[in-house]
C-alpha cells in the first residue's frame, strides 16, 4: 500500500480496533497507539518529501496514485501531497496525540468518543492528501459529522443547540460547495471527457470566465464557512465554547484549516478569474472577520469565547492573506493557518486543564492562578504571547508575511484594507493581556488554593504545541521550505 | 407462443404465482398448532425465489408488445424481491405474535407476493392494459394488508383512505389513458411514440395518467394519504409501500416518460421541476415537526420522491442509471430505518421520536442502525445514500438544471435538521425511563446485519453501481 493511502488506513483500523474496546483504559491506549504510528508515518513523510525534493523531484505533487472509483463517472481515488498538504498531515498528526492526551481521563462513553474523534482525523487526513473533488468532498464531509456526536454527547452548556447550529452551518455550506463541484466538473472539460481530477481541470484551464464568476463565490462561502468567514462564523463561537476540550483542539487546530486550504487548493486554483473579479468583494468579508473577531473577543468572559472569537479573527487573516493573491501573503496564510492550528489548539488544552480545576471558565472568577498552577499559567502566558505576535513565536512570522504581502499591492484599495486589518494586532494584545492580567496575576482566590498541578499528559500535551509554536517562530525558513515552492505553482495562473 | 419462451420471460410472475399457491396449500394442511411452520416455509420459499430472480432474465416481449423483459427489469425485479425479503425477515416476529394467534398464518404472505406480483407486471408493461392491471393488482392487496391490525381501529381507517384514494387515482388514471386511446388509438406504449396525434388532448391524458402514479410515488400534491396510511397500517405494510411500491412507480414512470412521452420532454420536464420544488419543500416542511416515528418516515419518503425527481428529469440513459441506483439504495436505507421502529414499537409499544430518548445506552446496536440508516436518507458520507443523492444532483446539473440542484441542496440541509433528532434523542440525551434493553429474534437481527452492510458498501463499493450503468445503457 503505498504511503499516503496508508493515512487513511491507520485511522480506520484504529477505529475498528477501538469498537473491541471494553474500557477507557483500554480505548485511550488504542487510540494513543493508533494515533502515534500516525505521527510517526507523519514524520516519515516530512522527512521523505525532503529528501526526495532534495533529490530533485520537481512535480507539482509527489507520491501520486490514481486508482478509478466510479469509472462511468470517471470519478478517481486520485492522491499527492505537496509541501503545504505535507505540513498539515504532520499538524493534524501531532494535534489528534495532543487531543488524546487531554482527553486521557474522559468518562463517559471513551470508546465513543475516541472513536468519533480518530473518525473525524481520518475524514481531515484523507481531505489533505486527496486532488480529486469527489473523493475530497468525501472525505470533508466525514471530517464535519462526526463534530455533531462530539459536540453533542460530550460537550457542555447548551451543547445541542451548539451541535445542531455547527452541523447545520457547515453542511449547509458544503452544498453550496457541491453545486460549485458540479458546475466545475461539467464546465471545465475541453472535449467532454468530464473529470473531478483537480491537477487536470487546471492543467485545462478551459472554465469559461463567465461561469468562473458565478461558481467561484460558492466554493468560496462553501469553504469559508468552515474557515470562519464572516458573516457565516457564527458556528464557531458557539461550537467551540460548547465542545469538549480536545474537540476545541481539533476543531480550530485542524478542521478550520480546511477552509483556507480548500479555498486555496479548489476555488482560487481552479477559478481564477472568478477570483480576481470576487477579491475586492470578499477582501472586505475577511477584514471585517479579522476587526470584528478581535472586538468581539474583548468583550466576552468566557475563556473559550475569546479564544473563538480569536480564532475567527485570526483565520480571517488566512483568507485576508490567500485574497492579497501574491507570493508574499499567501507564505503567510499559510504559515498562519500552521501556526493558528498550533496556538490554538494550545490555548483551548490550556483552558480544558483550567475549567477541569477551577470548573469555570469566567475570567472574572479566577485571579492569581500564576501561584497556584505555574506550568499551565506560564504556557497560557506563552500562549498568549504567541497569539499576539511576539517575534520568536509563530505568530509573528505568519502574520509578518500576510501583512507584507498586503502593502506588496499596487492597489491602493487594497494597501487601505491592510492598514485595517493591522489595527487588529493592537486589539488582539489587549484581549490577550487582559485575560493574562485578570485571570493569572494577582492574589490567589481562597478556593482555588491547592489545585492540582498539571499531570504529566497535560504536560506532554504542552510541550509537543510550544515546541512546535517555537519552531515555526524561530527557523521559519525551514518551513517555508516547504511552503514556497507549491505556492509559487498555484500562483500561475494568476501571473 | 412457444412455452419456453413464456416461461424464460415471465419468469419471475410464474415462479412467484406458484409459491402463493404452494404457500397456500402449506397452510391448508398444517394444524392449527403449528402455523409457525407456515412462516418458515414462506421465508424459505421466497428466499429460494429471491435467489433465482438474480439469473439473468433475456430480452424480449410477449403478447403482441405487451409484456416486455429487458436486463434492467430483470434486475430491478431482483432489487424489489430482496426489499421484500428484508421486510418479510423484520414482519417474522410480528406475523407469530399478532397473526398466528388471531388465526391467520398464510394470508399475509399471500397478499403481500400479490401485491409484488402486480408490481412485476407493472414494471413490465408494454401497454396500457398491462400497466392498469398490474397497478391495481399491487394496489388491491396492500389495503387489505393495511387494514390487518384490524382491531386497531387506525388499521381500519388507513385500509378505508388507501383504497378511496387509490380508486379515486385509478379512475382520473384510467380517464387519461382513455383520452390517449381516443387521440392516438393504441394502447402500446411504442405505437404511441409514433402515432399520429391530438396534441393538447393527448397532453392532457398525459397528465392525467402521470397523476396516477405519482400517486403511487406520493407526490405533491397527491401525498395526503401517505401519512395516515402510513402510521395507521402495521409498520411492515408502511415499510412496503414506502419502498416497494414507491419504486416500482418511479421505474413505471421513468418508462412512461421516456418512451410514449418522449415527444413531450419540455412540457413534462418543467412539471417535474414544479413537482419536485413542491415535493421536497412539502416534505421536508411537514417532516420538521413530526413527533410519531412512522409519520416522520412518511414525510421523508415524500421528500426522498422529490430528490428522485431530480434524477429523473435527466430524461436519459444517465437519468435511468442513477434513479435505480438511488431506489436501490433508497430501499436499504427506508427499510432500515421502518425496522428498527418497527422492532421497537413491537417490544415497548413506543413510537414516537422521544421515546427514544437514551436509546443508545440500552439499545446501542440499533440506535447505530438507525443512526446509520437515517445518515443514509439525509446523504452523509460515507454512507450509500450520499453516492445516490451526489449521482441525482450530478444528472439534474448535466441538463443545467443548477437552480433546482441548488434548491435541493438547500432541501438537504433542512432535512439534516429533522433526520438528526431521532439521533439527538437516542445519542445526546440520557433518559430516567429509557426503553429497556430487550433482545430481537434471529430473523430480524439477519436482516439488520445484511442491511448495515449494505448501507455502506452499496456506496463504497462502485462496482455495483457500474453493472447498473451497463444494464442501463441496454434500456436505452
Amino acid at each position: 500500500m503505498d504511503i499516503l493511502t496508508l493515512f487513511v488506513v491507520v485511522p480506520t483500523l484504529t477505529v475498528l480496533a477501538l469498537v473491541f474496546t471494553k474500557n477507557l483504559r483500554q480505548a485511550r491506549i488504542t487510540a494513543l497507539a493508533g494515533m502515534l504510528v500516525q505521527l510517526l508515518m507523519a514524520f516519515h513523510l516530512v522527512w521523505k518529501y525532503m529528501n526526495d525534493r532534495a533529490a530533485g523531484a520537481t512535480d507539482l505533487m509527489l507520491y501520486v496514485k490514481d486508482k478509478v472509483w466510479f469509472p462511468d463517472w470517471n470519478i478517481h481515488y486520485y492522491i499527492g501531497v505537496d509541501g503545504i498538504s505535507v505540513l498539515m498531515i504532520m499538524l493534524t498528526s501531532l494535534i489528534v496525540v495532543a487531543g488524546i492526551f487531554v482527553s486521557w481521563k474522559i468518562d463517559d462513553l471513551p470508546k465513543e468518543f475516541f472513536i468519533s474523534l480518530i473518525a473525524l482525523a481520518t475524514g481531515v487526513f484523507g481531505f489533505f492528501i486527496s486532488l480529486d473533488l469527489f473523493t475530497m468532498f468525501v472525505f470533508y464531509e466525514i471530517a464535519v459529522i462526526p463534530m455533531y456526536l462530539l459536540i453533542g454527547i460530550w460537550g457542555s452548556g447548551p451543547r445541542e443547540y451548539a451541535a445542531m447550529k455547527l452541523t447545520l452551518m457547515l453542511m449547509g455550506a458544503s452544498a453550496l460547495l457541491l453545486v460549485a463541484i458540479l458546475g466545475i466538473y461539467f464546465h471545465s472539460s475541453p472535449d467532454g471527457h468530464y473529470t473531478f481530477n483537480v491537477l487536470e481541470i487546471a492543467k485545462h484551464a478551459n472554465l469559461s470566465p463567465a461561469m468562473q464568476k458565478i461558481f467561484f463565490p460558492l466554493a468560496f462561502i462553501g469553504f469559508g464557512t468552515i474557515g470562519a468567514l464572516f458573516p457565516f462564523h457564527t458556528w464557531s463561537p458557539d461550537g467551540h465554547s460548547s465542545a469538549p476540550t480536545a474537540v476545541s483542539m481539533l476543531h480550530a487546530g485542524v478542521l478550520m484549516k480546511l477552509g483556507g486550504y480548500g479555498i486555496f487548493r479548489v476555488a482560487m486554483y481552479l477559478m481564477p478569474q472568478g477570483t480576481v473579479f470576487w477579491t475586492n468583494f470578499f477582501l472586505v468579508l475577511a477584514v471585517i472577520g479579522v476587526v470584528y473577531g478581535a472586538y468581539a473577543a474583548i468583550q466576552q468572559t468566557d475563556l473559550k469565547y475569546i479564544n473563538a472569537y480569536s480564532s475567527v479573527s485570526h483565520l480571517g487573516l488566512v483568507l485576508f492573506g490567500l485574497l492579497m493573491l501574491n507570493k508574499v501573503a499567501w507564505n503567510g496564510a499559510m504559515l498562519q493557518s500552521l501556526s493558528h492550528g498550533f496556538i490554538t489548539a494550545l490555548f483551548f488544552a490550556l483552558i480544558g486543564m483550567i475549567y477541569g480545576r477551577t470548573h469555570t471558565r469566567d475570567v472574572r472568577k479566577m485571579r492569581g492562578l500564576l501561584k497556584i498552577i505555574p506550568f499551565i499559567a506560564t504556557a497560557y502566558v506563552i500562549a498568549g504571547l504567541a497569539n499576539l505576535g511576539l517575534p520568536g513565536f509563530s505568530g509573528f512570522v505568519a502574520e509578518m508575511n500576510i501583512f507584507l504581502g498586503g502593502f506588496l499591492n499596487n492597489s491602493l484599495y487594497k494597501q487601505i484594507m491592510t492598514v485595517l486589518a493591522v489595527s487588529s494586532i493592537v486589539v488582539t494584545a489587549v484581549y490577550i493581556l487582559r485575560v493574562v492580567g485578570m485571570m493569572l496575576m494577582g492574589p490567589p482566590k481562597e478556593e482555588h488554593k491547592g489545585l492540582p498541578k498539571a499531570y504529566w499528559y497535560e504536560k506532554t500535551a504542552v510541550y509537543i504545541l510550544i515546541f512546535f509554536i517555537a519552531a515555526i517562530g524561530t527557523m521559519p525558513w525551514w518551513w517555508l521550505k516547504f511552503i514556497i515552492p507549491s505556492v509559487e505553482n498555484f500562483l500561475k495562473p494568476f501571473m | 407462443m412457444n412455452w419456453e419462451n413464456l416461461f424464460a420471460l415471465m419468469r419471475n410472475e410464474i415462479l412467484l404465482v406458484l409459491a402463493i399457491l404452494a404457500l397456500i396449500l402449506v397452510d391448508l394442511f398444517t394444524p392449527k398448532s403449528k402455523k409457525n411452520y407456515v412462516v418458515h416455509t414462506a421465508n424459505v420459499l421466497f428466499f429460494l425465489f429471491m435467489l433465482w430472480s438474480f439469473v439473468p432474465l433475456p430480452e424480449g416481449t410477449l403478447f403482441g408488445g405487451s409484456f416486455v423483459s429487458k436486463p434492467l427489469i430483470g434486475f430491478f425485479k431482483a432489487v424489489m424481491n430482496v426489499g421484500v425479503m428484508l421486510i418479510m425477515l423484520q414482519a417474522v416476529e410480528w406475523v407469530r405474535r399478532e397473526l398466528i394467534p388471531q388465526g391467520f398464518a398464510s394470508e399475509f404472505y399471500v397478499l403481500l407476493w400479490s401485491s409484488l406480483l402486480g408490481l412485476d407486471f407493472l414494471i413490465s408493461s408494454g401497454d396500457f392494459l398491462m400497466f392498469y392491471l398490474g397497478l391495481e393488482l399491487s394496489a388491491l392487496p396492500v389495503a387489505a394488508l393495511a387494514a390487518f391490525e384490524f382491531y386497531r381501529k387506525r388499521s381500519a381507517e388507513a385500509a378505508v383512505k388507501y383504497v378511496l384514494l387509490a380508486a379515486m387515482s385509478s379512475a382520473i388514471m384510467l380517464f387519461g389513458i382513455s383520452l390517449i386511446y381516443a387521440t392516438s388509438g393504441s394502447i402500446y406504449f411504442d405505437e404511441i411514440l409514433h402515432v399520429q396525434q391530438m396534441p393538447l388532448l393527448e397532453l392532457v391524458g398525459f397528465m392525467m395518467m402521470v397523476s396516477g402514479v405519482a400517486f403511487k410515488i406520493s407526490l405533491v400534491p397527491f401525498h395526503f394519504w401517505t401519512a395516515d396510511v402510513y402510521e395507521g397500517a402495521p409498520t411492515v405494510v408502511s415499510n412496503y409501500l414506502s419502498v416497494i411500491s414507491k419504486g416500482a412507480a418511479v421505474f413505471i414512470l421513468m418508462t412512461l416518460l421516456f418512451v410514449p412521452l418522449r415527444r413531450y420532454e419540455g412540457t413534462w420536464t418543467l412539471m417535474l421541476w414544479i413537482l419536485a420544488v413542491l415535493t421536497m419543500f412539502t416534505g421536508n416542511f411537514f417532516a420538521l415537526r413530526q413527533q410519531n416515528m412512522k409519520r416522520f418516515l412518511a414525510f421523508s419518503s415524500v421528500a426522498q420522491a422529490g430528490f428522485i425527481l431530480l434524477g429523473v428529469i435527466g430524461g436519459n440513459e444517465m437519468a435511468v442509471k442513477t434513479v435505480i441506483y438511488f431506489l436501490l439504495i433508497y430501499i436499504f436505507s427506508n427499510v432500515a430505518a421502518f425496522g428498527v421502529v418497527h422492532v421497537i414499537a413491537m417490544h415497548s409499544g413506543k413510537e414516537n421520536i422521544d421515546d427514544y430518548t437514551g436509546l443508545y445506552r440500552t439499545n446501542p446496536r440499533l440506535s447505530l442502525l438507525l443512526m446509520l440508516a437515517l445518515f443514509s436518507l439525509a446523504g452523509i458520507p460515507p454512507v450509500a445514500g450520499f453516492f445516490g443523492k451526489f449521482f441525482l444532483y450530478a444528472t439534474a446539473a448535466n441538463k443545467g438544471y443548477y437552480w433546482l440542484v441548488f434548491i435541493a441542496v438547500v432541501n438537504v440541509t433542512i432535512s439534516l435538521y429533522y433526520y438528526l433528532l431521532p439521533v439527538r434523542a437516542a445519542f445526546l440525551r440520557r433518559s430516567e425511563n429509557p426503553i429497556p434493553y430487550f433482545k430481537s429474534d434471529i430473523y430480524s437481527k439477519l436482516g439488520f446485519v445484511v442491511l448495515a452492510a449494505g448501507l455502506i458498501l452499496i456506496g463504497l463499493y462502485s462496482p455495483l453501481y457500474e453493472y447498473i450503468a451497463q444494464l442501463s445503457q441496454i434500456f436505452q
